[in-house]
């Protein structure tokens, strides 16, 4: 606690848990999308989180890639739909709205209990300046 | 002047440290959760840990004191990408830290304001 270390291993969490949620966001917006080919289609995008040190001690955390699901994107048998292939398929997004949900969850307590843990810190740094007073 | 107070300031923020490295780290696959051995700690940031006397020739010195500080926390459960993070575990272990931090810090307050007025005299 002699220097401010905790906010930049609270706040390297709160901007990775961050990324979390901004994938889940536009996993979610995209559920619906079709495309005409498997490959064009969407796919579920997921952060994949590593430790990274905190100069002078500790351990924050970074994003070290966002993978897409390997899942196969669903095929739908719409022959009306403008995106239809030459044999009428079009290709949904490989998105589980379930699964999205219950990330964003876990995401947003992860979240929480870093700014709980800035607070505390805070808390403690400002009584530290107030010995003696 | 103030004993062992500073060094277990140093010490109870260093454990505020891991305990928010593990908090951090609750989503990191193989993350594993580390905790600071507080009285090799303080020992080893020159605070006094507390040793049994040895007043006789037969006594056995008290127990030794490693250079390791941090030890890694045996999980109660294990999880499929090898994190042993328990963020509830953690978080209690914060607040206690937190506690213990400010316990310290009044100690600090009351020793400095017993300083302050023996030198105003008021």
């Amino acid at each position: 606690m002699s220097s401010f270390r905790i906010f930049n291993i609270a706040g390297s969490a709160l901007s990775a848990q961050n990324v979390r949620l901004n994938t889940v966001a536009s996993n979610l917006a995209n559920a619906d999308t079709v495309a005409s080919t498997p490959d064009a289609a969407y796919r579920a995008r997921q952060p994949v989180f590593s430790t990274q040190a905190v100069p002078g001690g500790g351990v924050g955390v970074a994003v070290a890639k966002v993978t897409q699901s390997a899942e196969q994107p669903q095929r739908q048998y719409q022959p009306g739909h403008p995106l239809a292939d030459a044999e009428g398929y079009v290709y949904a997004a490989n998105v589980n709205v379930v699964e999205q949900m219950a990330n964003m969850i876990s995401a947003s307590q992860s979240y929480r209990s870093n700014l709980e843990l800035m607070n505390t810190a805070k808390d403690l740094m400002l009584r530290t300046l107030n010995v003696g007073r | 002047m103030f004993g062992s107070l500073p060094a277990a300031l140093r010490v109870h923020g260093q454990r505020l440290e891991t305990l928010a490295s593990n908090i951090a780290n609750a989503d990191t696959p193989g993350f594993k959760a580390r905790e600071i051995d507080f009285r090799a700690a303080l020992t080893a940031a020159g605070g006094q840990a507390i040793r049994p006397a040895t007043t006789q020739p037969g006594h056995l010195p008290g127990a030794s004191v490693g250079p390791a500080r941090l030890v890694w926390r045996v999980p109660l459960q294990p999880s499929a990408d090898g994190n042993t993070v328990d963020t509830q575990i953690e978080q209690a272990k914060f607040a206690d830290a937190a506690m213990r931090y400010e316990a310290t810090l009044r100690f600090m307050d009351g020793r400095m304001r017993s300083l302050i007025s023996a030198i105003t005299g008021d």
